[in-house]
């Protein structure tokens, strides 16, 4: 372990060359702010894309829980705003199932996949690896336009006059292949599809290139092992991606054939209105399975990149190195291998061979173990520490209470017989949501609040971020907890109104009770958005190295330098967790590029 | 107009919340470097409140609503899966509550005091193994029992099992029950017409005494054995109150068996409903309809059960034998299922 590789690439060289002479060429304000090639500006230009996604979303779902919470009221006033959705001042039940896809989409792809990943992978792995941009700053730029032209055109397919996708953001074919079935099945699903492909290459430009970077660009004496556990994070999710992403692309080319081309990939025995439909042999549970093969490694794209955040601010805010470095990365790996064999636990019930099932359910529950090691791991990083509770941490405190409640309820689903009966029951969604929804936004607060600073090298307002804890953490809780009791009594997702049945009927007080939550939640929201905009503009300035952390990235200028470094890279010579190392030391802290004292030397662990 | 006046009132509160949050951190800014720890200890005792209020919440929650979930499974198979879902919640709720108390309390014991310094504890083998292990062995029970229990629901269907069929549609159920034979027609999808909604090949003598019913009707202990199909999207045969479901897949024909064990009646007993029944419902978004596919289900005594079945007329020979009859007297009328077959091959 002593010995570190010198990492001095070619494209170092290039990059290290590029950056003395960069800032001398002109740059206009395209070049500066629009068409960036610096990953600094594409992070915040996926940040700000995530963030109207984000509202444009949670905007959906206050506009479905108003269908749920008050099924018989009428509503003018949505009606005047939105008239396309409404008849009689209720929601048409077509427009309720578009809102549901689209805020299942748009929050797992455009807010938690690219946004999640495109902020933190750009603005983190080259400052804290060191090196001076992405592998490719081009692929990268190209990655993020890519992601903007898919985004155009989902939003542009809530406009159509058959409406968006309403298939579900899952959209299981024959409902999502037939226009007969679903009138969003029309052009709306059209779009979806193209829009999805176009997301998917953004993602692969993206994942590809932050892989490149941490395995060729890393400065000098930064041995994978001395890395961070973000870059670890962010690294797994990139190779995730890479490797799941073009699945759910081949099913959506065949769903293409089918709706297109009169293929039978997915359908087969279908008869609508008293009419015979001339598909045969195809198999809508393929589509499934191809699916859910991109679809479960996408939960851990999303929760991957804000456990690393989490780790890497528990420890920095508690001021002692993260409790089992190399057990958090192993953990990762083992969520990274085990997320790949897991997919079919969503497909239970289909029908599928019981010893496959159970096969499924093995795997599944495997999955827990390095999930426990982490939030073990965490509670005794915080453990005897000396924790600053400050936005960040704080935020990071709530993503590990969201994790466990929410992971807690995964060994139920997990489990074939026990998802007999709570399989596509709100159980699921609370779980879902507590889990992967609001524990990775509760990472990306962490993130932003915690890197803030070194975007716009000036803080946040604290109190206006103690509000937003108070409000997020709470209010999700009311939101999503009262779910697990629907689910344990039955009620279905997906279902427009409840009071066509008895059975699922009696909860309409907690519905409304869940529907007022949710809207004060997404009001919540909007006190962090004023926070980060006032606070690019008035925030208090930020000192070098405000949170007194140990990674490279506070060694970075602050007004954020194209090339990042002046002069030659950082050299690291330490692992990044010496925090509180020397009891005798008023300074607790020893950044990654101070060399080791011939005392350290010695000491057998950790540098 | 309320409109207006609720974005400006909405408007104000932002613009007063971040007036204020702007003089508080300005004061907090002002203050001397000794007045850091206070404001530690301050954000700690606000998040550990919010941490334990919550923790409490959730624990009186689950008691008040406990009373507000399912009856008790009416069904064999309910019973076991309510069974392990309890082991379950054993399970985990006790590592829900230890965790989120250690959690919050470690927030609030080891927030930031100047004098104090962090415990430098990188790690520590012995523990990593520990809670690998521990996890593993209670996962290693849970995967034990649910494998067990899942081999059960989805084991052989008894021989004397009544046999009926549920088909889904947009957005409805069809159900038919096999009859005296126990056995139903075969189906082809090219033979559905107006007056063959399934597609039933009437050649096949098993369809003869096959009727279709408006409600699933099912005595109490005996096995039942449903075949579950769609004819045109995915749905989901789901029984709430049996604690079971299955998907229905056009095309792929998929299968579940189970043993009611309460009868309507009782039920409106225990759960002192007069108005109780049981319901079919459908699981699986299948569009604009998906949350209105209703079924009544009634489990019924074994003679009730068979005083119904003499009530229920053959399909075959109250539907289709007399309009085939009917055609056969007309001789320009083509048969049936020509039209729709013509159409398939044209394809």
């Amino acid at each position: 372990m002593q010995t570190t590789t010198v990492i001095d690439s070619p494209a170092t060289e290039h990059a290290h060359a590029h950056g003395h002479t960069g800032h001398h060429h002109t740059e206009t304000f395209l070049s500066k702010y629009i068409f960036s090639l610096d990953h600094k500006t594409i992070g915040k230009q996926f940040l700000i894309m995530g963030m109207i996604w984000a509202v444009i979303g949670g905007l959906m779902s206050v506009i479905f829980r108003i269908q749920l919470g008050w099924p018989d009221e009428t509503f003018p006033i949505l009606e005047k705003m939105f008239a396309a959705w409404y008849t009689d001042g209720k929601l048409n039940p077509e427009a309720y199932y578009m809102m549901v896809t689209m805020h299942g989409t748009i929050m797992v792809f455009f807010v938690l996949t690219a946004s999640l990943s495109g902020t933190f992978a750009n603005i983190l792995i080259p400052l804290q690896i060191g090196a001076r941009d992405m592998a490719s700053p081009l692929m990268n730029a190209l990655s993020f336009w890519l992601f903007f032209a898919a985004s155009v055109i989902m939003f542009g397919s809530i406009f159509l006059p058959t409406g968006a996708a309403s298939a579900g953001w899952t959209i299981y074919p024959p409902l999502s292949a037939l226009p007969q079935t679903s009138p969003g099945s029309g052009d709306g699903m059209t779009w979806w599809l193209i829009a999805m492909v176009l997301f998917v290459a953004s993602t692969l430009l993206g994942g590809l290139n932050y892989v490149s970077t941490v395995l060729n660009m890393r400065t000098k004496g930064m041995s994978m092992f001395k890395m961070p556990l973000t870059v670890w994070a962010l690294f797994f999710t990139a190779i995730i991606g890479i490797l799941s992403f073009p699945v759910l692309v081949s099913a959506v080319v065949l769903l293409i054939f089918d709706r297109s081309l009169g293929t039978s990939f997915y359908l087969s025995n279908i008869v609508i209105g008293g009419q015979a439909l001339p598909y045969a042999g195809g198999s809508p549970i393929l589509f499934q399975h191809l699916f859910w093969f991109l679809g479960h490694p996408e939960v851990y794209i999303v929760i991957l990149p804000a456990m690393g955040m989490v780790s890497e601010i528990l420890a920095i805010h508690s001021r002692k190195p993260i409790f089992g470095y190399k057990a958090m990365i192993f953990s990762i790996l083992g969520i990274t291998v085990l997320g790949f064999i897991v997919w079919a636990h969503h497909m239970f019930m289909t029908g599928m061979n019981p010893f496959l099932g159970s096969v499924f359910t093995l795997f599944t529950l495997l999955i827990a173990i390095p999930s426990a090691v982490k939030v073990f791991n965490w509670l005794t990083t915080l453990w005897r520490g000396n924790i600053k509770i400050n936005p960040p941490s704080m935020f990071a405190i709530g993503f590990v209470s969201m994790f466990i409640s929410g992971g807690l309820t995964g060994i139920w689903l997990g489990n074939s017989t026990v998802d007999i009966q709570l399989h596509d029951t709100y159980f699921v969604i609370a779980h879902f949501h507590i889990v992967m929804g609001i524990a990775a936004f509760f990472g990306m607060f962490a993130g932003v609040y915690h890197w803030f600073p070194r975007m716009f090298g000036r803080m946040m307002n604290e109190t206006m971020a103690y509000i937003h804890f108070a409000i997020t953490f709470v209010g999700s809780y009311l939101i999503f907890w009262p779910m697990h009791f629907l689910g344990l009594a039955g009620v279905p997702r997906r279902y427009y109104t409840f009071n066509e049945f008895e059975a699922f009927a009696h909860y309409g007080t907690l519905n409304k009770v869940i529907s007022i939550a949710a809207i004060i939640v997404f009001l919540g929201q909007l006190i962090f958005l004023v926070n980060f905009f006032w606070s690019i503009k008035r925030g208090r300035k930020s000192t070098q190295n405000p949170w007194q952390a140990n990674t490279l990235e506070w060694t970075s200028p602050i007004e954020g330098i194209h090339g990042n470094w002046e002069g030659d890279l950082p050299e690291v010579h330490r692992w990044p967790y010496d925090y509180s190392r020397d009891p005798n030391s008023d300074v607790d802290f020893i950044p990654q590029t101070v060399p080791l004292t011939e005392e350290e030397k010695k000491d057998k662990i950790h540098h | 107009m309320s409109i207006i006046l609720g974005l400006l009132t909405l408007v104000l509160l932002y613009i007063v919340i971040v007036q204020i949050s702007k003089a508080s951190d300005l004061i907090k800014s002002l203050r001397s470097g000794d007045k850091e720890e206070e404001t530690f200890g301050n954000s700690a005792i606000f998040v550990s409140v919010l941490g334990f209020g919550i923790l409490i919440y959730s624990i009186v929650t689950s008691f008040t609503y406990a009373k507000t979930l399912l009856p008790p499974p009416a069904s064999e198979q309910g019973v076991w899966i309510q069974w392990l879902i309890n082991i379950t919640l054993l399970m985990t709720g006790s590592v829900f509550v230890i965790t989120q108390i250690l959690l919050f309390w470690f927030v609030y014991k080891y927030h930031y005091r100047k004098d104090r310094k962090a415990y430098f504890y990188a790690d520590n083998n012995t523990l990593e193994v520990a809670w690998t292990v521990v996890p593993a062995i209670a996962l290693t029970i849970l995967i034990g029992l649910g494998i067990q229990k899942w081999f059960k629901v989805f084991s052989p269907t008894p021989k004397d099992a009544i046999v009926i069929e549920a088909t889904g549609k947009q957005f409805a159920w069809v159900i038919r029950y096999a009859g005296k034979d126990k056995q139903l027609g075969k189906r082809d999808f090219t033979l559905v017409n107006s007056d063959n909604e399934l597609g039933v090949n009437w050649n096949d003598k098993a369809s003869h005494d096959d009727f279709i019913a408006d409600e699933i009707v099912l005595p109490v202990n005996k096995p039942v054995s449903v075949n579950i199909g769609a004819l045109d999207v995915i749905h989901n045969f789901y029984l709430p109150h049996f604690r079971l479901m299955m998907d229905a897949v056009p095309g792929v024909p998929t299968h579940l068996w189970f043993r009611p064990t309460i009868t309507t009646e009782e039920m409106k007993k225990i759960t002192n409903n007069p108005n109780f029944e049981y319901v079919l419902a459908c699981n699986q978004g299948c569009g604009s309809g998906h949350y209105n596919m209703k079924k009544k289900v009634r489990v019924v005594s074994v003679e009730e059960y068979k005083k119904w079945m003499k009530e229920q007329k053959s399909y075959y020979e109250t539907v289709v034998k007399p309009a085939m009859a009917e055609k056969e007297a007309a001789p320009t009328a083509e048969s049936a299922a020509a039209p729709v077959a013509a159409t398939v091959s044209a394809h």
